[in-house]
């Protein structure tokens, strides 16, 4: 047993509302530099779209993570031999201007300085990598908001191609899901797996996947070796940029921007414990269905004393034992159950783990009041969004789990109602509870954690490990890039 | 007196520029050691003219250590004539050297031409592809034509021994008096090339992840305990 310890992350996406607020902090906080204009750590896709950057789901475009070849865990986009290869012309590499985005701002200035005429003055929008106006901007980040563009942009989503019946997006039938992504922290990251200069690496005290800013040599494979493509090129300083799990601020004990600043309180974070030696194992399972059952095979019980035992003999101290036993997200993701992977497939084992939505399927339950209880069962098995969407997401298409974790939420819907407003008979309540394999007294600890949780209860996140006779001061006020990059850029 | 300034004064100046400046910028400098990829703002042109200058560079300074830094004795012994040898460097330059051409106009013309990939090249960029551009040319012109048509000058008695003997300190720096003009116009080009290296993008060919097949897939590393 090799115990290390992880900061998760789970998203429970009922509670999103679109709002962009946790992209926008983390932009102000990261990068609003010249060079990573285009880059969004945290970005929220409405779904079904093609995303952020366009259709990074489309593993055959960009061979992101990894694939079992004759039992053995390989990198799509090929070994190291190959890169060496391809070093000189990455061929699965995005750009900007097919793939993101060109940013721009607005000639505000233009507003204050026109002179006198009959009409008013425009800002015109300016390209913030040349300088130019741009007549027309035609894509962005999020550009099919809230299903923008509709039946032309939305069936470029990946998952909905994988879709055996065709969803046609006719007005009654279209459903739409917000889906916030940030760097996974992967357990099995392949970005680290694709750097060829090892600049990338996994943080042994808290698992957070950072670059070396120093020893990036811009070679790029990690772009597209992240099937989530959540790996940046930051084009002022040559170098690769990414979600570092806002790590100054995780050390402190705070929770990361976009998880602080939450407007549907969605987020939450916490440590977990688990066995290093089992990831590989876990990440070459043959059946991709499988994938999501090996993964929380990983996971130790953080109440076990044998497992604590172990984690103290690995030198994690009891500050972040204790945070493991409270962890929000142990308790979704490997109790309950109820908060699953995005894209096991991809073999990275990902951290950042979503509790699927549930209100778009409500919708479709006529006259509620009547209802009774065991209604629901069926209720769940004809939602708006697809199970099988739904499954194309977070289970690589078991829709049996999905349905399990819909039923579940369900149940504690149904509880929680019967229990302020009554009106649920008991009989079919009971039938409800053993459908969806669960007591009374877990779902009323999970309406808790979901519903009513406070700050302390949402983010439980020890401090960094500061016994460890760390130079505390080193760098002290350093910015990683203020040597390089000029603050105004290479273009005036 | 002329010849000691060019054969034995500036090789040294350069070789110091090139050991100090890159021991320098890789001590002080490491934020901007990168090999500076325009990819990511253009890539069709770069699939082409990246691809070719590169493999054509690593032929053509294959070729050099063949014909510069193994001596023709060597050869010799192996029982490989200077004919054999000559035919051989003449196609085997020529290929490269045109590669390299090639793959650097493709290279200039687009950092010319397309809009993002200009305006995010410096001074210093223009003046690496530009002299690249001028050495490899002399080179190129060197090999297939003035080798095949002019006459088939034997560098491996005479630029061959004196480069050699730069590094015993030793410089035969009279040996270089006799070659012809178009060759010690090459070498000095390249000479004011290995001094730019130091400055320019042209440092990331020294950082070539030649370990990287070699190393574990997943990296661990301690906050605590790395230290820089
Ligand atoms: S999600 Fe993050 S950790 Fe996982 S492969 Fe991508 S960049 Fe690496
Ligand atoms: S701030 Fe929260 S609610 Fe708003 S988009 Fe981001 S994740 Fe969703």
């Amino acid at each position: 047993m090799r115990i290390k310890t992880q900061v998760c992350m789970v998203m429970h996406l009922d509670k999103c509302i679109g709002c962009h607020t946790c992209s926008v902090t983390c932009k102000n906080t990261w990068t609003n530099r010249p060079g990573v204009e285009y880059v969004w750590f945290n970005n929220v896709e409405t779904r079904p779209g093609p995303g952020y950057p366009k259709q990074w789901e489309n593993t055959d475009r960009f061979k992101g993570g990894w694939v079992l070849k004759n039992g053995k865990l390989r990198l799509r986009a090929g070994g190291p031999v190959s890169k060496l290869a391809n070093i000189f012309y990455n061929p699965n590499m995005a750009t900007i201007q097919e793939d993101f985005y060109e940013p721009w701002t607005y000639d505000f200035e233009h507003l204050f300085t026109a002179p006198k005429k009959d009409r008013v003055p425009v800002a015109r929008p300016k390209s913030l990598m040349t300088g130019k106006y741009i007549d027309k901007p035609t894509w962005s980040s999020n550009w099919d908001d809230d299903l923008a563009g509709g039946n032309e942009i939305a069936p470029t989503d990946p998952n909905v191609q994988k879709l055996q019946e065709h969803i046609k997006m006719e007005y009654e039938k279209t459903f739409m899901m917000y889906l916030p992504r940030i760097c996974e922290h992967c357990l099995n990251p392949s970005c680290v797996a694709s750097c060829p200069s090892g600049a990338l690496y996994k943080r042994d005290e808290d698992g957070i996947v950072l670059v070396d800013q120093e020893a990036c040599r811009g070679w790029r494979f990690c772009m597209n070796g992240c099937p989530y493509h959540k790996v940046y090129y930051n084009w002022n300083t040559h170098k690769a940029e990414k979600c570092h799990f806002c790590y100054p601020r995780t050390e402190a004990g705070l929770p990361t921007i976009c998880s602080e600043t939450c407007v549907g309180r969605i987020r939450y974070i916490g440590v977990v414990l688990y066995d290093a030696d089992k990831v590989k194992a876990a990440a070459s399972v043959e059946d991709p269905k499988k994938l999501y059952e090996a993964q929380l095979s990983v996971f130790l019980d953080p109440f076990d004393p044998e497992v604590i035992k172990e984690a103290r003999k690995a030198g994690i101290n009891d500050q972040w034992i204790e945070g493991a036993q409270n962890s929000p997200i142990y308790k979704m993701a490997m109790k309950w159950k109820i908060a699953l992977p995005l894209h096991p497939e991809y073999r990275t084992l990902p951290m950042v783990w979503y509790v699927p939505p549930l209100n778009p399927i409500m919708n479709h339950i006529e006259n509620e009041e009547e209802l009774a209880t065991d209604g629901y069962i069926p209720a769940v098995d004809q939602m708006r969004i697809p199970m099988e969407y739904l499954a194309s997401l977070l289970t690589a298409g078991d829709t049996g789990i999905i349905r399990h974790v819909l039923l579940k939420l369900t149940a504690m819907r149904v509880h929680m109602r019967a229990k302020t407003v009554g009106g649920v008979d008991d009989y079919k309540h009971s039938q409800l509870l053993k459908e969806a394999d669960t007591s009374v007294e877990e779902l009323e600890e999970m309406a808790r954690l979901l519903a009513v949780a406070k700050y302390n209860e949402r983010f439980v996140i020890p401090t960094g490990r500061r016994e460890m006779k760390d130079d505390l001061f080193y760098q002290q006020g350093a910015c990683s890039i203020e040597d390089l990059a000029p603050p105004e850029g290479m273009i005036r | 007196m002329s010849s000691i300034f060019w054969w034995v004064i500036l090789p040294y100046i350069v070789g110091t520029i090139l050991v100090l400046g890159t021991l320098y910028r890789f001590a002080y400098r490491q934020m901007s050691w990168a090999a500076p990829s325009t990819e990511i703002h253009e890539k069709k042109w770069l699939r082409i003219g990246s691809v070719c200058f590169h493999y054509g560079i690593l032929f053509a300074f294959i070729g050099h250590v063949m014909g510069i830094l193994i001596p023709r004795g060597f050869y010799l012994a192996l029982g490989i004539t200077d004919e054999v040898y000559h035919a051989f460097a003449i196609i085997g330059g020529a290929f490269a050297g045109l590669l390299v051409v090639i793959g650097l106009v493709i290279l200039l013309i687009r950092k010319i031409i397309h809009t993002r990939v200009r305006l995010h090249s410096t001074f210093a960029d223009f003046f690496t592809v530009i002299l690249v551009l001028v050495v490899a040319a002399l080179g190129t012109y060197i090999t297939a034509i003035y080798d095949v048509f002019t006459r088939e000058y034997e560098y491996r008695t005479t630029i061959g021994p004196w480069f050699r003997s730069l590094f015993t300190f030793q410089p035969k720096y009279h040996l270089m008096e006799s070659v012809p003009t178009i060759f010690k116009v090459h070498v000095i080009a390249s000479f004011l090339l290995f001094a730019s290296i130091p400055f320019t993008r042209l440092i990331h060919m020294f950082s070539f992840p030649i370990r990287y097949p070699f190393r574990a897939p997943q990296q661990y590393r301690s906050r605590s305990h790395f230290k820089r």
